[in-house]
C-alpha cells in the first residue's frame, strides 16, 4: 500500500523531470551545429578505452526483491568482460547497497552518494558526478556508463547500462535553416554550463526512476510475500479457533455447574 | 490581441510555469534582459534572481530561480532553471566531499552513523533485554 502511493509519486517526479532534459537536448544539440568549430571533450569522439566508469544507481534500503542483486549481476558480467579486454573500472556508487556491494567485492570507488530518500534532490548529485567528469576531464576514464533499472512496468524492472559520456552522437543532420543564438557572455561558456547540467540531469533522471522501480519491486515483494504466508496463515487461524472454542465451552460448563450447585 | 510567446520555466525536478506572456523580465549573467514577442534568438546564463512574467491581462508573476539558461526563440522563451545554487567553489565542495565519503567508508574509518548495522544490534540488544526481563519474572514466581 505504501509502496503503491510512493511508486505513484516516483513516477510522477519521473515524466516532470523529462521536459528538462529534452529541452537541453534541443539546445545542446543546436549549439553543437551552430559552432561546429568548438568541440566540448563529453562531445568528442570516443577515445579507445583503459579505463571505464560506472555510476551505479541502486536503492538505499532492501526487502524490494530481486532488484538490485539483478542489477550487481549485470554489471559484474559488464566488469568481467572489460578486465578480460585488460580495460580497468572504476566506479561511483549512488544509494547505499551499492556501496554496501563495493565494500564487500572491492573495486576502486571515485565517489559516493547514500540517502537520497524517496524525494532525490540534483543538489546531492552534483558532487557525485562531477567526481566522474573530472576523472573524464583528466583523462583517469575514458567513458562514463550510468547502470540503473528501467521501469517497464510495475512487475518488470530491467537493469540497464547507458553511455553518458561522451555523449553519443544523435543523428547530426545539417539544420534546415541558418540562424544562430545571440550567445551571452560566448558560446563555449554557455555550452560547457549545459553539458554538466545535462549530464547531471541524465543521472538524476536514472535515479529517480530506480527509485520507482524500488518501489514497484517492494510493492511485488511485500504481495508475495503476504501470499507465502498465506498457508501460515490459514493453519493458525484453525489452532486459533480451536483455542477460542475450547475457552468458551470450558466458560459454559463452569457456569452451567455453578448454577447446579445453587 | 496582443501576440504572444509561450514561456516555459522548467527545473530538473520538474516543470514550473508554462504558458503564454507579452513579456519576460530576467537576469542574464551581463544584466537584467527584457524579452518581447518575436524577439531574435537568444541564449544566456542567468544570474540568481528573480524572473517576472506578465501575461496578456498585465499581471505579472515572480519565480526566484537560483541560476541557469535562458532560452529565447522567436515565439517561445524556455527558462532551464537550476534548484541549487551553484557556483564553481560549491560545486569542487560537493565533488571533495563525495570522494571524500567514498575513500572513509572503503578505508573502514566509519565516520558516518551506520544506520543499517546499527539497528540491527539495536534490535539484537532489545531481545535480548526481553529475555533477560522474562528469565527474571520465571525466577521471581
Amino acid at each position: 500500500m505504501v509502496a503503491a502511493s510512493k511508486m505513484r509519486k516516483a513516477q510522477d517526479r519521473m515524466s516532470s523531470s523529462r521536459p528538462y532534459a529534452e529541452k537541453m537536448l534541443q539546445v545542446i544539440s543546436h549549439l553543437a551545429h551552430a559552432t561546429p568549430e568548438y568541440r566540448h571533450s563529453f562531445m568528442s569522439a570516443q577515445r579507445p578505452h583503459k579505463t571505464v566508469g560506472y555510476i551505479v544507481v541502486s536503492s538505499d534500503r532492501g526487502l524490494c526483491g530481486g532488484l538490485n542483486s539483478n542489477l550487481f549481476r549485470r554489471l559484474a558480467a559488464e566488469v568481467k568482460a572489460h578486465q578480460t579486454a585488460g580495460v580497468d573500472v572504476a566506479f561511483c556508487a549512488i544509494g547505499n547497497k551499492a556501496l554496501g556491494f563495493f565494500k564487500r567485492f572491492g573495486g576502486q570507488v571515485l565517489g559516493q552518494a547514500t540517502h537520497l530518500g524517496d524525494q532525490p534532490h540534483i543538489e546531492d548529485l552534483i558532487g557525485t558526478v562531477k567526481v566522474m567528469l573530472d576523472a573524464y576531464e583528466s583523462k583517469q576514464i575514458d567513458a562514463i556508463y550510468v547502470i540503473s533499472n528501467s521501469f517497464v512496468n510495475t512487475m518488470t524492472q530491467r537493469p540497464l547500462i547507458r553511455q553518458l559520456v561522451p555523449i553519443s552522437g544523435e543523428a547530426q543532420d545539417p539544420l534546415p535553416s541558418h540562424w544562430d543564438y545571440i550567445y551571452e557572455p560566448d558560446a563555449r561558456t554557455v555550452l560547457d554550463a549545459l553539458l554538466t547540467r545535462y549530464i547531471e540531469s541524465l543521472v538524476y533522471q536514472a535515479v529517480v526512476e530506480n527509485s520507482a522501480c524500488e518501489q514497484a519491486a517492494r510493492m511485488v515483494a511485500m504481495k508475495s510475500a503476504s501470499d507465502n504466508a498465506g498457508n501460515l496463515i490459514g493453519e493458525l487461524q484453525l489452532v486459533y479457533n480451536k483455542a477460542r472454542q475450547a475457552a468458551i465451552t470450558q466458560e459454559i460448563s463452569e457456569i452451567v455447574s455453578g448454577a447446579a450447585a445453587v | 490581441m496582443a501576440t504572444t510567446m509561450r514561456v516555459d520555466i522548467v527545473s530538473a525536478e520538474g516543470a514550473i510555469h508554462s504558458g503564454p506572456a507579452t513579456m519576460v523580465y530576467a537576469t542574464a549573467q551581463l544584466g537584467e534582459v527584457g524579452i518581447a514577442p518575436r524577439h531574435t534568438a537568444f541564449i544566456s546564463r542567468l544570474k540568481p534572481g528573480d524572473v517576472r512574467v506578465e501575461n496578456e491581462h498585465g499581471e505579472q508573476e515572480h519565480f526566484y530561480v537560483s541560476g541557469g539558461m535562458l532560452e529565447v526563440q522567436p515565439s517561445v522563451v524556455t527558462v532551464l532553471a537550476d534548484t541549487a545554487i551553484r557556483a564553481r567553489d560549491l560545486d569542487e565542495a560537493a565533488a571533495m566531499e563525495a570522494k571524500r565519503r567514498a575513500e572513509d567508508t572503503l578505508a573502514g574509518q566509519v565516520a558516518k552513523f551506520e544506520y543499517a548495522k546499527a539497528q540491527v544490534e539495536l534490535a539484537e540488544a532489545i531481545a535480548q533485554l526481553r529475555a533477560i526481563e522474562k528469565l527474571r519474572k520465571m525466577k521471581g514466581r
